[in-house]
């Protein structure tokens, strides 16, 4: 009975989540004539790439899809290069602060976009990064950091330092017992790491939008065309959003699970 | 082969109370094989990663032949390691994880292939060289690691409780199986282990250890039949030695409650003081009947182990084991007398418990 009811339990959840997402594909991928069919038929009757096509033609969608994928794999390797060393040194030294450290990096996400966005604003006026991709980049990147720095943390833990010491005795150094051993090792982890990050770049934009004009990602752009743009381009933005983070839950799965097995002492 | 020379080590970790090793200082010579043993904490660990280069001391010196390596990384003091956990590389084949140290060294390719050959037909893996980790059970994982070990026919073998991962039966095969490995490639062997039977089976000498000091250092069987202290008595054999106190009387003889017992005559200028006595519980004689020179004690428990019977038996207020052949028939709350040879009895300072020089 209660194993009944916990199935019950999650497919109502998995229905409440999948609902919008089949509807956007559905809306998405129909003509923009039977967008405005009542009732709208909740099969495909009628596909078509038109909308989408017309969306990916309309101004700004495509330079907004070049932005968003620069800040998106920028943002990838500038969080890589900063959270690798810091989510090693959490997983292997242990230095005074470091619960805490843990703690206060988790809370950095609680402080909402906006309130980052206007100081950071006025900060990257001053310097002139304000509408470029830099600005996005950077802003992207402090937000990944926290995940980025704890995700990897996770794999180094699973690496028992052991292995390290291993190396080293048998005539590695530092550097080459960590590309040898601890990198094969941590690379599905990391990997799982860097598309979050990509992800998380590619669908933000209240920061996005604020700090650029001109040189806007496409959520930004979507967002900030969205109140006088027709029915079909809509759904045809949302589609174009919801795709990678769903290509990455499809990929990313085995090792999402097994990331999060791991756990942080 | 190099013989290892430690001076004077002395590490603390942050936030330790008291300091790991405490002025260790220890020579093992060119070929040795010497076993650290102790209960943990005892710093047993700590020794043997400053050798390997793992820790640093804070003051002391680590030399390995003639070289000077307190300062030098691990990698560079050619020392060969065996690690608690094994320490294979998961994502490694068995043949690269056998051939890792080799690699590293720059060994041309041709003569990796054949020490890997060689060291995994040495330990049973010669079947499994194409295997991940993974696919092997422990005792295999164990045996790779011991290969990966031997093959860099590094000057000096260090090993941290190989076989403290291993279940009962296999831990026995294999200790008997290592000895043998390592008195054919003749390394110099420091080895690391709390299990005292692995000690004595395995070392040339055996270093017991406790509280960050070496408490006694000698060959098996002087540290079980002349242990330094009490400490080292009651951890070196099982069951441990029997310790009670006697008060030394003219003749001389031991005053054990009311009754007396031979002692040695060097014990002669012990007279009037009380000293504790030692000893092992297969060098007391026991029988069911009363005889001169015996004590009577109450039998508590009978355990029989097959080669023997194990009795723990009540002597006054002290609870002593001992050992009877397997054939004697007693139960509990039966009185039994006891006969300990003069000879076989080790004498301690009961303040100190310090072994008396007798």
């Amino acid at each position: 009975m209660r194993r009944f009811a916990l199935q019950v339990f999650c497919v109502a959840i998995s229905l409440f989540m999948a609902a919008p997402i089949y509807l956007i594909t559905l809306a998405a991928f129909s003509s923009r004539e039977s967008l405005n069919e009542f009732p709208l038929p909740l099969v495909p009757t009628d596909p078509s790439t038109e909308t989408l096509s017309g969306f990916l033609s309309s101004t700004g969608v495509i330079a907004g899809g070049v932005n968003s994928l620069m800040v998106g794999l920028n943002t990838v390797v500038l969080a890589l290069l900063i959270g690798l060393p810091a989510g090693y040194a959490v997983a292997r030294y242990a230095f005074r602060g470091r619960q805490p450290y843990q703690l206060f990096l988790l809370l950095t996400r609680a402080l909402p976009i906006v309130v980052l966005s206007v100081p950071l604003a006025r900060i990257f006026l001053t310097t002139g990064l304000y509408d470029t991709t830099y600005a996005v980049t950077l802003l992207h990147t402090a937000l990944a950091l926290p995940t980025t720095v704890l995700i990897t943390a996770a794999v180094f833990v699973a690496v028992s330092p052991e292995q390290e010491e291993a190396a080293q005795i048998f005539g590695a150094s530092p550097v080459q017992a960590f590309v040898r051993i601890v990198m094969p090792q941590a690379l599905p982890g990391i990997a799982a790491a860097a598309v979050f990050t990509f992800v998380m770049s590619w669908n933000e934009v209240l920061g996005a939008a604020i700090l650029t004009l001109n040189q806007r990602t496409l959520p930004a752009q979507v967002l900030s065309t969205l109140s006088f743009s027709p029915l079909a381009y809509r759904f045809a933005g949302g589609f174009a959003l919801v795709v990678p983070a769903l290509l990455f839950i499809a990929i990313m799965r085995k090792y999402l699970l097994n990331m999060w097995g791991t756990t942080l002492k | 082969m190099s013989r290892i020379v430690l001076r004077n080590l002395v590490k603390s970790y942050p936030g330790g109370d008291r300091r790991a090793t405490d002025e260790i200082s220890l020579e093992v010579a060119d070929g040795e094989f010497v076993v650290l043993v102790g209960p943990s904490g005892c710093g047993k660990t700590t020794l043997l990663r400053m050798v390997a280069g793992l820790e640093t001391p804070d003051s002391g010196s680590v030399h390995i032949g003639d070289t000077d390596v307190t300062s030098l990384s691990a990698r560079d003091r050619r020392v060969s390691m065996v690690f608690q956990s094994y320490a294979i590389f998961p994502h490694m084949k068995v043949r690269q994880n056998i051939g890792f140290g080799l690699m590293m060294r720059k060994v041309p390719r041709p003569e990796i292939d054949r020490r890997v050959a060689d060291a995994a037909a040495m330990l049973d893996l010669s079947d499994y060289l194409d295997r991940f980790p993974s696919q092997l059970s422990g005792g295999q994982r164990q045996r790779v690691a011991v290969a990966r070990a031997i093959v860099v026919d590094a000057g000096v073998l260090l090993m941290d409780e190989p076989l403290s991962n291993l279940d009962a039966l296999l831990r026995l095969q294999f200790r008997a199986e290592l000895k043998r490995i390592v008195h054919q490639i003749g390394t110099t062997t420091l080895y690391v282990t709390h299990d005292q039977a692995e000690a004595m089976s395995l070392g040339d000498r055996v270093a017991v250890m406790r509280d960050g000091r070496v408490a006694q250092i000698g060959g098996p069987l002087e540290v079980y039949d002349s242990p330094a202290d009490r400490f080292v008595g009651s951890f070196l054999g099982a069951p441990p030695m029997n310790f009670f106190p006697a008060l030394v009387s003219d003749g001389p003889a031991l005053s054990v409650g009311a009754l007396s017992i031979p002692a040695p005559s060097s014990l002669a200028r012990f007279a009037g003081r009380t000293v504790l006595v030692g000893v092992r519980a297969e060098k007391l004689a026991v029988s069911t009947d009363a005889a001169d020179g015996f004590l009577p004690a109450t039998v508590e428990v009978v355990e029989p182990t097959g080669a023997s019977v194990l009795l723990t038996v009540r002597l006054g207020d002290h609870e002593l084991k001992v050992q009877a052949p397997p054939t004697f028939d007693t139960r509990p709350e039966a009185s039994v007398w006891l006969r300990a040879d003069p000879s076989t009895m080790r004498f301690y300072d009961p303040e100190t418990s310090l072994a008396l020089t007798v």
